[in-house]
């Protein structure tokens, strides 16, 4: 199938692209490493020196890091189960035969939230859980419960809104699992058994395990990437409540200006990603 | 009859799913139509009377119309150039035989996965160096580390599916290999050209975190804007709205047109 050509002519083809991406996606990460490695900030730039690995240090005994980092999997140990278990339901529902026109428009629907600019949902998020003249607090029944100031509430919030948003996209990757499975065999098992949950356990779900590995992996790095919408909902508040690990990372950089101290967090959450990333990988791509 | 009876759960439950979706967009909209007094009342009124001052204000007074400008600036143009080098690239990926070709691809989707903070930190201060802060180019070279790999992921799909007896035909009568390329299989790739320069759009206007931290008044990106009426004590919640909304309906139109490969390209590299 394939032809053997020159280099010279691979290279016509495929160097731009690579010397780009190269140029914007590695020249500034070693730029990092050298930022990590000295004392670097914004308010103090004649004082630039070599220090050596103390970021690093600092970051790896710093608790505050791990705290955030905690808050990140905290987050995604919430949401992830709950956008897979309402997924899954939505994906079954929108799989039953007939209904068609308002399944369509379900599944159109359902393309809104995860298309919608992530800090757009932040401002949302302000407008309508505000205490006194958000929605939220009408439909509960005239209720007031201060979403954006209290810790807990905050969380909540940012939990809701990553639901809202993503649970549409976890539902269609499983609603394209289940069309995955050959209509014969669904048949089949359903002449033998009329439990749906049988069916879901031991002829659907061997058609979905792709899609859910996907979307565990990539929530994982959509949850350390986490930024816009939080920033403009809370900017990690109250306290450091909803202070993920990619908005903490901003704090220390940009409003603390210590770059160097930032970037060796950087660097630690890229390390922390590769990791994770090969892990996923290892574990569920046995074969590769 | 029972299968009409049976029918009711999933009517409820598609309701409620299409609800929950939309009304969202719903309260965007209205709030962005009512005065301040209005939005600022408690509780929230559902009737009341539209006016369309908050976009006149937001786009003329404060800016918003520039920034709108902007955005749209930046996307199409790291659209356009995410397009001139990674067709090329998915050419070569799709249909040359080369070493390193596995790791290369591999390194083109886990850009995927690295955190946007961890570039922010030291393209701020290579942009500060340069002075290329609050500039187009920056955002645009920057947004090359999400666009690119999209563009060659889904074309390298495209150009895969292409019988490889056109190429051969063509270079029987003594085509070169670029000439291959554009002449005929890009035409025949274009659907999956047009769904990566959309997701590239998309992905591009929504961004927010690059455009706060390489942008303060020239090049300012839509979103960036809609963030910085946030300050102060009184919020502006009708202009607020009425941003949001204006930076929101493109996205949603270009997402509606590419619905059907909007979750294949978010799955990108995840899904083999």
């Amino acid at each position: 199938m394939y032809r053997q050509v020159p280099r010279k002519t691979i290279f016509t083809f495929i160097g731009p692209a690579v010397i780009g991406l190269a140029m914007v996606g590695i020249a500034p990460l070693l730029y990092a490493v050298w930022t990590s490695l000295h004392f670097y900030n914004l308010t103090k730039l004649k004082r630039v020196e070599f220090i050596g690995l103390e970021n690093y240090w600092k970051v790896l005994t710093d608790e505050v890091f791990w705290q955030a980092m905690g808050r990140t999997f905290f987050l995604l140990g919430t949401a992830l189960p709950l956008q897979i278990a309402l997924g899954l339901i939505i994906a079954l529902v929108l799989h039953q035969p007939g209904l068609t026109m308002l399944k369509t428009l379900g599944r159109l629907s359902l393309v809104l939230p995860m298309a919608t600019t992530y800090a757009v949902v932040g401002l949302l998020g302000q407008v309508m859980f505000n205490q006194k003249f958000g929605v939220v607090n009408q439909l509960l029944g005239g209720a007031n419960i201060n979403w954006i100031g209290d810790p807990n509430n905050a969380f909540f919030m940012i939990i809701f809104w990553d639901v809202w948003q993503w649970t549409p996209f976890v539902a269609l990757v499983l609603l394209a699992g289940l069309t995955m499975v050959p209509i014969e065999i669904e048949e089949a098992a359903r002449l033998e058994t009329k439990s749906n949950w049988i069916l879901l356990r031991f002829v659907q779900l061997p058609f979905l395990v792709p899609g859910l590995v996907a979307v565990l992996i990539l929530r994982t790095a959509d949850t350390l990437k986490l930024f816009d919408m939080v920033f403009t909902l809370t900017r990690g508040g109250p306290g450091s409540s909803t202070e993920f690990i990619s908005l903490m990372i901003q704090r220390v950089g940009f409003r603390g200006f210590d770059q160097g101290l930032a970037s060796a967090q950087a660097i630690i959450l890229l390390i922390i990603t590769i990791v994770l990333a090969q892990l996923y990988i290892r574990v569920f791509y046995k074969e590769v | 009859m029972n299968s009409t009876r049976a029918l009711w759960p999933q009517i409820i439950l598609l309701v409620v799913i299409i609800t929950v979706c939309v009304f969202p967009f719903y309260w965007m909209v209205t709030t962005s139509l009512k005065t301040q007094i209005v939005a600022l009342e408690a509780p929230p009124v559902w009737l009341f009377e539209p006016t369309l001052t908050n976009y006149f204000e937001a786009l003329f007074e404060d800016g918003v119309l520039q920034t709108l400008t902007n955005s749209l600036i930046i996307a199409i143009s790291t659209t356009i150039l995410s397009l001139i080098l990674g067709v090329p690239a998915a050419f070569a990926l799709a249909r040359f035989e080369f070493r390193g070709k596995k790791d290369l691809w591999f390194w083109f989707i886990t850009n995927r996965m690295v955190s946007p903070i961890v570039l922010a930190l030291p393209f701020f201060l290579i942009a500060r160096n340069l002075g290329l802060l609050d500039r187009h180019v920056t955002l645009v070279l920057i947004y090359l580390t999400f666009n690119l790999p999209i563009v060659i992921w889904i074309v390298t799909d495209q150009f895969r599916g292409i019988p490889y007896d056109l190429d051969e035909a063509a270079r029987l009568e003594g085509a070169s290999q670029i000439t291959i390329m554009l002449k005929i299989c890009l035409p025949l790739a274009m659907p999956g050209v047009a769904v990566s320069a959309i997701f590239s759009f998309i992905f591009s206007w929504n961004e927010l975190m690059y455009g706060l931290i390489l942008t303060r008044n020239d090049a300012k990106t839509a979103p960036a804007m809609a963030v910085s009426f946030m300050e102060g004590y009184n919020l502006p919640y009708g202009k607020i709205m009425a941003t949001s909304t204006l930076i929101v309906i493109p996205v949603l139109i270009f997402a509606l047109i590419a619905s059907k490969q909007l979750v294949r390209g978010l799955t990108m590299g995840a899904v083999k």
